[in-house]
């Protein structure tokens, strides 16, 4: 406890601000999950019955499959691509992916009334169910992302025998995650395939699939970039610009490929009109594509791509554009259709921040005791 | 009587007495105070007014249910008899069911820890028995009717073909989303009763369905193709690595040579 104090008054002003909030929003956090479990959904959401499904499945969820991403690309880049150069990013973002997916699982436990029979859909099946499909991904890839960052576990522990057996299965496994990626992004765009009365029309299309799985390839790259320059900074490490500037040019042809395709659906489905009617929709559609724009404008200069502050810049704004896009779909989209309104509620709000909050902690805590940075791992050594 | 079987509302002969919502409150056990102008998880049908005509909210009982469709875990099933059931105890609360239901049925226990979702069952118990549902089966002016589609949409049909002024010529579920087993008739326009008239007649499931059936397809083809991009991929970095290799060898092996032609000298 003396130890702690002393820790404590070793911090700067700043350091104790920031660990004093951090100790807020996990208090605040932790009275409204007691508030949500034991009260009901409706003590903390502003869900009604023509409006089912929030903030939580909107952000928490279909958002954060989205922003965890960049594991499936990356993986891809390197395990199968033969992208050597990327090899040094690819455990952080390993565990970036793997914490992502597990805060969507447990901001899925949160938004499921029966959150004790999440796991009835192994065994009471319904394939012609979206959501069906989605929890088999959801399952399969928290399995498949566990056993690809199982590695760094094994040599923390310096278990020698089961880290060459891993290795071996490196390649079947980065296999099998991307194709469940590849059907698990696109299965959030499905799940509103069966709303067309509902979803306005600028957003139901049935290539709604499609869209979802290009940016989320779109979007992967970006996550990268974020969190490197994000840990770069936390860790004081060495900056990788030059490789995450070269892993920016993915991510625009991801883009020009993605804008270039919902564009054209507009047209075939005759709606370009309705982006021109000054309703609500049409502005955050607008909203959504402006994003996209600015990052493909940074990205399109070399001159700027190349120094950190633009490619943050960048990074970040198709991160908000995926999300924005996200919330469109299964929000803003959804007022209109259903005649109902629906704002979150700020408990609605400050339980994501708890999650969000929760799952950067751990991020910090396992990079702290886990050989994710390898020359981290170095410095280590040295020392 | 036979099936799949229907109800047959007839909002012009609806004298807004309540039994049915009464008979329907007793017989699923539903509290005796239920909301009066909506649907919410304390009842299963509400009878409303517009202008001077009643009519009634319920679930249609679609003849290919969205909700049974979207439900991950089975927990709606359509029954061949015509109802649509919900079995709570398989239910995870995902209410993807009340996402997707293009007629906005289902409603839910927000208040409770532990809420399960709510929504008329027709009777399915009673219909088992070979009895109507309570609604119809208290009905006193015939207002709401129990018995095979086929023979109700007849009924329907005839109401409207010796009766033009009293009804708009339109059956309310007899084509939307693929059919209902449901049928409503209004003396007014059913969209001015709130009534979705823009539903179309393709069944919704199928929407997904296109795409749903294709996954297998997709792991499999998609897997063969990975596969042989990461096999030629491999192999060609191999090859490269090993001609690197060699390479390095020979100039190795050329540098000894030099060496030792020049020791020699």
């Amino acid at each position: 406890m003396t130890a702690l104090l002393a820790q404590w008054q070793g911090l700067s002003i700043r350091r104790r601000f920031g660990w004093l909030t951090i100790g807020f929003i996990l208090l605040l956090g932790l009275w409204l999950t007691f508030r949500r479990f034991f009260i009901g959904l409706g003590d903390v959401t502003n869900l009604t019955d023509e409006f089912p499904w929030g903030f939580w499945i909107a952000f928490d969820v279909i958002g954060g499959v989205a922003l965890a991403a960049g594991g499936f690309t990356l993986c891809f880049l390197v395990y199968i691509f033969g992208y050597q150069r990327y090899h040094s990013i690819v455990r952080p973002t390993v565990l970036t992916a793997f914490l992502g997916y597990i805060l969507v699982a447990v901001g899925l436990m949160y938004d499921l009334g029966k959150y004790f029979n999440i796991w009835h859909p192994i065994i009471m099946w319904n394939p012609h169910s979206v959501m069906f499909e989605v929890a088999w991904c959801v399952i399969l890839y928290l399995t498949v992302l566990f056993l690809e960052f199982l590695p760094v576990v094994l040599e923390k522990f310096n278990l020698k025998t089961p880290l060459r057996m891993m290795q071996k299965m490196t390649i079947p496994i980065v296999l099998m995650g991307v194709i469940l990626s590849t059907l698990h992004q696109s299965s959030l765009g499905s799940v509103f395939l069966i709303v067309p009365n509902k979803l306005h029309q600028l957003w139901y299309t049935p290539i709604l699939p499609l869209l979802f799985f290009l940016s989320a390839v779109m979007v992967g790259p970006a996550m990268v970039i974020l969190e490197s320059m994000l840990s770069a900074r936390m860790f004081h490490r060495g900056l990788e610009t030059p490789i995450l500037a070269d892993l920016s040019r993915f991510m625009q042809v991801a883009l020009i490929v993605y804008a270039a395709i919902k564009i054209q659906d507009l047209f075939v489905r005759g709606v370009v009109d309705d982006l021109f009617t000054g309703s609500y929709e049409s502005f955050h559609f607008m909203g959504e594509m402006l994003l996209l724009f600015g990052a493909f404008v940074i990205l399109a200069f070399r001159k700027l791509r190349v120094k950190p502050a633009w490619l943050f810049t960048a990074a970040t704004l198709v991160g908000l554009g995926v999300v924005y896009n996200r919330m469109n779909v299964a929000w803003i989209g959804m007022l209109r259709g259903t005649g109902s309104y629906y704002m979150p509620a700020w408990t609605e709000l400050a339980t994501s921040l708890f999650l969000i909050t929760a799952g950067i902690v751990a991020f910090f805590v396992i990079v702290k005791y886990f050989p994710v940075f390898p020359e981290l791992e170095e410095e280590k050594n040295h020392a | 009587m036979d099936g799949p079987y229907s109800i047959l509302l007839d909002f012009t002969l609806c004298i807004g007495c309540g039994a049915c919502e009464t008979a329907c409150q007793e017989e699923h056990g539903l509290p005796s105070d239920p909301p009066e102008d909506r649907l919410d998880y304390r009842n299963y049908t509400v009878v409303l007014k517009k202008d001077n005509q009643y009519y009634r909210k319920m679930c249609m009982h679609c003849i290919d249910p969205t909700c049974v469709s979207v439900c991950p875990v089975a927990a709606l099933e359509k029954q061949e008899s015509g109802p649509v059931v919900y079995h709570p105890e398989k239910c995870i609360g995902c209410r993807y069911c009340m996402m997707a239901c293009p007629f906005q049925i289902p409603t839910y226990e927000w208040h409770k820890p532990i809420p399960v979702i709510r929504k008329c069952v027709m009777c399915n118990e009673r219909v088992a028995a070979g009895r109507e549902t309570a609604c119809a089966w208290v009905c006193p002016v015939g207002a709401c009717r129990f018995g095979s589609r086929e023979k109700l949409l007849a009924i329907a049909k005839r109401r409207i073909r010796n009766f033009p002024d009293r009804y708009v010529d339109y059956i309310y579920g007899e084509k939307e989303v693929g059919g209902a087993s449901v049928l409503m008739l209004s003396g007014i326009p059913f969209e001015d009763l709130g009534f979705r008239m823009d539903l179309g007649e393709q069944a919704l499931p199928e929407l997904t369905w296109t795409v749903m059936s294709k996954i297998p397809n997709i792991v499999i083809t998609g897997g063969i193709l990975l596969g042989g991009i990461t096999w030629i991929i491999h192999r060609r970095m191999d090859i490269e690595r090993e001609n690197f290799e060699a390479i390095d060898r020979h100039i190795e092996q050329q540098k000894q040579l030099t060496e030792a032609e020049k020791e020699a000298k």
